[in-house]
């Protein structure tokens, strides 16, 4: 039975695409009609084709585990999550906003602490940061840029309105995924790319060189810039390997890199060693350099810190900028813009309850079956807490952990999160989704048109994330002709 | 720009991909040896483990050299980083990690070749199925060798790939000499004197040089010019002669490449211009002894100069 948007109803969540009268959003007006024109076996050919599609450009991207097995095939629906235009502009400004806040805290931090003397941030909380580096005090990055590229968690509550989640300035990872779902729905749907106008994302690798090349300490057309990756078998391996292809640069390991007495970084080359510019690293602090952080690193560059710190050789993202990237330090963001940029907030954080705070705590406490709680340093959607589907087991277990490390914990009201229309059993159901675009700041900022759409596929789940039964679809940023 | 790492591991894959298919052809031609042999002479199977330079590993994990001991041994046994699933774990390893530069096909090529050894072991080392699947890896290993000439852009990396494939080559060569062609050699038994004919047979099969050699000699197999064609014949592809010229080949579009040509210069002449009479009254050993060190030399070079870039670090 093909699908009909009439009886298609996302209880007690917004939904991206359909209005609780079941009337398709304008922006995703054409793409509803259209999908709804398909028969069932029509609508079952574009999935069997998107996932072919897939599964072609797969063989490229998928890392083969030990056991021969796949260990990275990660599921995709093909209806879009549709954002309007005019919409996006007024998020894209907010993201910019914050971004640009994010980067004069980080410097801030790693200098003067000029936030800290005038009462807006508790020095307790940066001497209780785990990502802070002592390291980095008194570095001056070129262009005073830390994080180079931010990619924020945006998620729609009930009322309609968007809210940042997290923000994360350390590796953020899944662009890739963004750029390959457009290209499967390109195959899969090129009618309606005919006549829908739909932003184009293919842009970003050419983007992000540009922001890499812009940090060079060398003048040069064409500076050398490499992609670091752990190695292998690192989850987000595919995506190191597919950026530093389309970005036509080379992709290394810190066993490819060398630091000599001058202090610059140099590539072990066949022809000898060549002077590396920018290293664009997917590496965390912590590996990065055995001399500066853990001594037992086999991933880092001996020597790296140092060169960083004169100048020699520019990463992105710098070492240190994880600072910013923490639940408690999130809470702060609105203020941050506030103070240094004197400037209202675009888009709204999500109400954060800080566990140190003693009013708060016994607030969360008393709460806990209504909250999500979240530690301050974790990605990746581990060792959270969802108050609302959690047993009592479970909130004792998180009582304890919160009153024995408060400074770790925080706490926010538990999201509808919206929904998108998602293939289901030859059926549409709505399907929990967040967003996570990309924002690059160097010379000049750039966000991505939409984003990653990270769909939670288990009926009523909120939890999108890769490694605990998530997927993702197509974003789509549309005009609909209005401004 | 070529990495250091990235030419290290074309190097080895080349050369894992040559040593698997290596190793399934002189199982395969010992086979057949084995089967023309009459019983009372006991050749056995350990010259094989011989061959492959790693009889003390051998002995300490196997009492005897039965001839199901040595094939599994050669096969499949993780103690044996030599054996054809281990080479073709590396091979693969290798080309997994460089998989921006090498096409597609030939890692599906790879992949699918390291799969089938993988759910056949049980066949390829029983004595039915040996065939079959010593058959395939040959023919895999041809075929990716042929995918990577023929679609892979022969730029430095692949000059890498190629030395890697011609050391090897120059290796195995030299190892079959060694321990093969030794006991044919004048002071045997005269027993084994009557097989001689076939054995040389299956020295020249072991390097797929027989139909060549034919062609090219015309005569019937003798020991001294299957020694000299194994060693100097400049047409041949699997001779040391020819793979040591593919190499300079190589070395001439790298850069610093004075230290590596040194040795291999040395190698080739010691090549050119050894008297095969005198080293087969003298003592074949002592020359392909020589010969293997000289080997060895030019991979350590080669190896310092372009893989741990020692001197470059230095200068």
């Amino acid at each position: 039975m093909p699908i009909r948007w009439k009886e298609y109803s996302s209880a007690n969540a917004y939904d991206e695409l359909i209005t609780p009268h079941g009337r398709a959003r304008k922006a995703a007006q054409r793409a509803a009609r259209y999908i709804g024109s398909l028969t069932d076996v029509e609508l079952r050919e574009r999935r069997d084709a998107a996932e072919l599609a897939m599964r072609v450009m797969g063989i490229t991207f998928t890392v083969y585990s030990d056991q021969g097995g796949i260990d990275r095939a990660w599921p995709f629906d093909i209806i879009p999550r549709i954002i309007p235009a005019r919409e996006w502009r007024i998020t894209e400004a907010g993201l910019k906003q914050r971004a640009t806040a994010l980067n004069m805290f980080i410097a801030d931090l790693y200098g003067e602490q000029r936030i800290i003397r005038d009462g807006i941030f508790p020095a307790e909380l940066l001497a209780q940061s785990v990502n802070f580096r002592k390291q980095c005090m008194g570095v001056r990055p070129p262009l005073d840029v830390w994080a180079h590229i931010c990619g924020s968690d945006l998620v729609r509550d009930r009322d309609g309105r968007l809210y940042v989640l997290e923000d994360n300035l350390r590796v953020p990872s899944g662009v890739s995924y963004m750029l390959e779902n457009r290209l499967v729905m390109k195959r899969v749907f090129p009618e309606l790319f005919e006549d829908v106008s739909i932003l184009p994302v293919d842009g970003y690798p050419t983007r992000l060189f540009d922001t890499l090349a812009s940090l060079s300490p060398r003048p040069a057309d064409y500076p050398t810039v490499v992609v670091m990756t752990p190695g292998i078998y690192n989850s987000a391996y595919f995506e190191h390997s597919y950026l530093a292809q389309q970005m036509g640069v080379e992709l290394v390991t810190g066993s490819d890199l060398v630091v000599q007495d001058d202090d610059c970084v140099y590539l072990r080359t066949v022809g000898g060693l060549e002077r590396v510019d920018v290293i664009y690293r997917r590496v965390d602090d912590l590996f990065l350099d055995p001399e500066a952080f853990r001594a037992d690193s086999q991933l880092g560059v001996p020597g790296l810190m140092r060169a960083w710190r004169k100048g020699k050789v520019a990463i992105a993202n710098a070492p240190g900028a994880g600072v910013a990237d923490d639940k408690v330090v999130y809470a702060f963001v609105p203020a941050m813009i506030r103070y240094y940029l004197d400037e209202k907030p675009v888009l709204a954080n999500v109400e954060t309850y800080l566990c140190m705070d003693d009013k708060q705590r016994a607030h969360v406490l008393a709460n806990l079956d209504k909250l999500v709680v979240k530690p301050a340093n974790e990605s990746g959607g581990y060792g959270m807490l969802i108050g609302p589907s959690s047993s009592k087991a479970e909130r004792e277990k998180f009582a304890g952990l919160i009153e024995k490390d408060p400074r770790n914990y925080i706490a926010q009201p538990t999201l509808s999160l919206s929904t998108v229309p998602t293939l289901c059993d030859g059926t549409v159901e709505p399907r929990h989704i967040d967003l996570r675009p990309f924002i690059l700041s160097g010379e000049s900022s750039h966000v991505t048109r939409g984003g990653l759409t990270r769909v939670a596929l288990k009926k009523g789940s909120l939890v999108v994330n890769s490694s605990q039964g998530g997927g993702s679809k197509d974003t789509w940023v549309v005009e609909t002709g209005e401004h | 720009m070529l990495l250091s790492s990235v030419a290290e591991r074309m190097y080895w894959m080349a050369r894992y991909i040559e040593r698997a298919e290596n190793t399934a052809r002189i199982i395969l031609v010992h086979n057949n040896l084995m089967l023309d042999m009459p019983r009372r002479i006991a050749i056995g199977w350990e010259p094989l483990v011989f061959i492959m330079g790693s009889e003390n590993v051998f002995r300490e994990h196997y009492s005897e050299a039965s001839e199901r001991n040595v094939v599994r041994y050669l096969v499949s046994d993780k103690n044996n980083p030599n054996c054809i699933s281990c080479s073709l774990a590396i091979a693969r390893e290798n080309l997994r990690t460089t998989r921006a530069i090498v096409p597609r096909a030939a890692w599906e090529t790879l992949n699918d070749l390291f799969e089938y050894c993988r759910e056949n072991l049980a066949t390829g080392i029983s004595r039915r199925g040996r065939y079959v699947y010593m058959k395939r890896v040959i023919d895999y290993c041809q075929l990716l060798t042929g995918k990577l000439s023929g679609t892979m852009s022969h730029d430095l990396s692949y000059d890498f790939l190629r030395m890697g494939r011609n050391m090897e080559r120059t290796d195995m060569t030299t190892r079959v000499i060694d321990v093969r062609a030794t006991n044919l050699l004048p002071n045997q038994t005269d027993e084994l004197k009557p097989f001689d004919d076939i054995q040389w047979k299956s020295v020249l099969d072991s390097l797929t040089a027989y139909q060549m050699y034919r062609r090219h000699v015309h005569v019937r197999v003798r020991g001294r010019q299957a020694l000299r064609f194994l060693l100097q014949e400049t047409e041949f592809p699997r001779s040391v002669q020819y793979c040591l010229s593919e190499i300079e080949q190589c070395l001439h579009r790298l850069p610093g490449n004075e230290p590596a040509l040194r040795v291999l210069g040395r190698a080739q002449r010691m090549v050119h211009e050894v008297a095969i009479d005198r080293i087969v009254r003298e003592g074949l050993n002592d020359f392909i002894d020589e010969l293997q060190r000289v080997h060895g030399e030019l991979h350590d070079q080669l190896t310092t100069t372009y893989f741990t870039l020692q001197e470059s670090a230095a200068s």
